[in-house]
């Protein structure tokens, strides 16, 4: 299939949904119409909501504090993460120690920990990056931890005897391997740290797209929810497109499915 | 092989097993000898092949004189003192791909200097050069993953070589290669060698390979508790080409001698790969 005429069968499928959407709550179907615009609002309601929105401005501050707490997370779960990774990789009874732990901690859904982190961090933008810290810092730890372990024997005895110290090691051996790991997850931790942003919005706040969604329920405006659900959708597809630019220039050095030698 | 051969390692040569048994503790909790009482001498300059059947511990001698494992008993000595840690003296050219997969091959190359301290600037100068002579010249801003195998196999002997180690180790470097570039590759090998005739111990299961190649032909038997069992000279001379070579009627009676002798073990090992 061609570029063009896949990307018009993409908007067909958007055209088509819309389409039907608009026609099921708009029309009677046999003297009923079978999507009641109270549940399902239309798409004509939530374009104008959307519009007004950024017409108002009022949806850049929720945009702009959505972005800064997922950003703010996904920075400091990744710190942490690549620093346990290494740590308890390196240091194997140090791991074997704190397993179990870890294992529980991963475990729990992080959403109970929300109210906690409102409690102890109060209603502002922290408790929200705490939340996606807890979710972003797992996923790059495992990677990390796993990325310095399975750094593979041949490439590591042939570093030994390229006589690289120990030092040399970490910085051309198990921190570029870690890395691509953690780049290999980018996009799952990137997009948990939106979700831990938006989810603690949602539970508690003053602020953010996720405070925009519940404000719109809490009155039944079903228009308001779904345009708050369509800009938070928009926005994690501009986000995980700068991913993908991010990734493609990180690890260039890694053969892509299909790639054919030259 | 006689006894009166093996008693001292002369301060000639490079590399020195006296001795020398490997065993592994089983997961089970037994213990399996993988080689037994092994003695082997590579004199400086020399070019040694080691022959056996798959799975009977040649790869393990070579990762005791590279220091990468400790054996159990014996001793090995590097120009006549006993080596305790890595070797330092000896580059290394592993079977399976051991580039670093994240840098270029300039910078794979390069990377040998570095680590000795080697200001970057000058590092890749001599990269760019090692990369020309092992042909690769306008390859040096390739990840190893865009180059064929051949090409892997050229950047790893230029990353070995740049840091002119004075022993040369090699696990069937050319062992995943296809029969023309193993052709290539050993010539090219041939080439860089007779510069500065470093010692190499090159291990191989390809008897034509070790023949074309080396000064000395050793065979192993098959594990468990391998060892040596015939040691025989290459008179054939230098330089050679290795396409050209094997058609010499002196290598086929070196051959067929040797390979009576091989035949039997590889017999053997495959028996008791298949059974065990």
């Amino acid at each position: 299939m061609s570029r063009p005429q896949l990307t018009a069968l993409q908007i067909m499928v958007a055209v088509v949904g819309i389409a039907l959407w608009y026609a099921l709550t708009t029309y009677p179907v046999f003297r009923k119409i079978l999507l009641p615009p109270f549940f399902f609002s239309n798409p004509v309601d939530v374009a104008d909501q959307i519009v007004v929105w950024f017409a108002t401005g009022v949806i850049w501050k929720h945009l702009w504090v959505t972005l800064a707490e997922s950003t703010l997370a996904f920075v400091l779960g990744s710190f942490g993460g690549v620093l346990v990774g290494f740590w308890f990789a390196r240091q194997p009874r140090t791991a074997a120690v704190f397993d179990p732990y870890v294992k529980m901690a991963n475990a729990l859904p992080r959403v109970v920990l929300a109210p906690i982190f409102t409690l102890w961090l109060g209603l502002g933008i922290w408790s929200k990056v705490a939340l996606g810290v807890t979710l972003v810092f797992f996923i790059v730890f495992f990677n990390v931890y796993q990325g310095v372990k399975e750094v593979s024997p041949t490439v590591l005895a042939n570093a030994r005897m390229l006589g690289m110290s120990e030092r040399q090691l970490m910085r051309h051996v198990y921190w570029p391997s870690a890395l691509s790991w953690m780049f290999s997850s980018l996009h799952t931790s990137v997009g948990f740290a939106v979700v831990g942003a938006v989810v603690g919005e949602y539970l508690g706040s003053a602020a953010g797209l996720g405070y925009l969604i519940q404000q719109a329920e809490g009155v039944f405006d079903v228009a308001g929810v779904f345009a708050g659900m369509f800009v938070l959708a928009t926005f994690v597809i501009v986000i995980d497109f700068v991913v993908t630019l991010i990734e493609k220039r990180l690890l260039v050095w890694r053969p892509r499915v299909g790639d054919a030698r030259p | 092989m006689a006894d009166s051969a093996i008693a001292k390692p002369t301060p000639a040569s490079a590399v020195a097993l006296s001795d020398v048994s490997i065993a592994f503790r089983l997961a089970g909790g037994g213990t399996y000898t993988a080689v037994e009482r092994t003695e082997l001498t590579v004199a400086d300059g020399e070019f040694v092949a080691i022959v056996g059947p798959t799975g009977c511990g040649k790869s393990t001698l070579l990762n005791i004189a590279a220091g990468l494992i400790a054996p159990s008993s014996g001793r090995v000595d590097i120009f006549g003192s006993t080596l305790g840690a890595l070797n330092r003296q000896a580059g290394y050219l592993f079977q399976a791909d051991a580039l670093f997969p994240w840098k270029t091959a300039l910078e794979n190359v390069a990377i040998g200097l570095e680590t000795a301290g080697t200001p970057s600037g000058d590092a890749r100068a001599q990269a760019q050069s090692w990369l020309t002579r092992v042909g690769l010249g306008s390859f040096g801003d390739r990840y190893p993953h865009m180059l064929s195998g051949g090409q892997r196999k050229r950047v790893g002997l230029a990353q070995v070589l740049i840091r002119d180690p004075k022993i040369l180790l090699m696990d069937e470097p050319f062992g995943p290669l296809d029969a023309q570039t193993r052709q290539i590759m050993g010539n090219l090998l041939l080439d860089l060698w007779s510069a500065d005739r470093k010692a190499v111990l090159f291990v191989t299961h390809d008897l034509e390979e070790a023949i074309a190649l080396s000064d000395r032909v050793v065979i192993m038997s098959a594990g468990p508790a391998a060892h040596i069992i015939g040691d025989w000279k290459v008179p054939l001379a230098r330089p050679r080409d290795i396409g050209e070579i094997k058609l010499d009627h002196a290598f086929h009676e070196l051959h067929r001698d040797i390979w009576h002798t091989l035949k039997a073990e590889v017999t053997k090992g495959y028996v008791q790969t298949e059974g065990g």
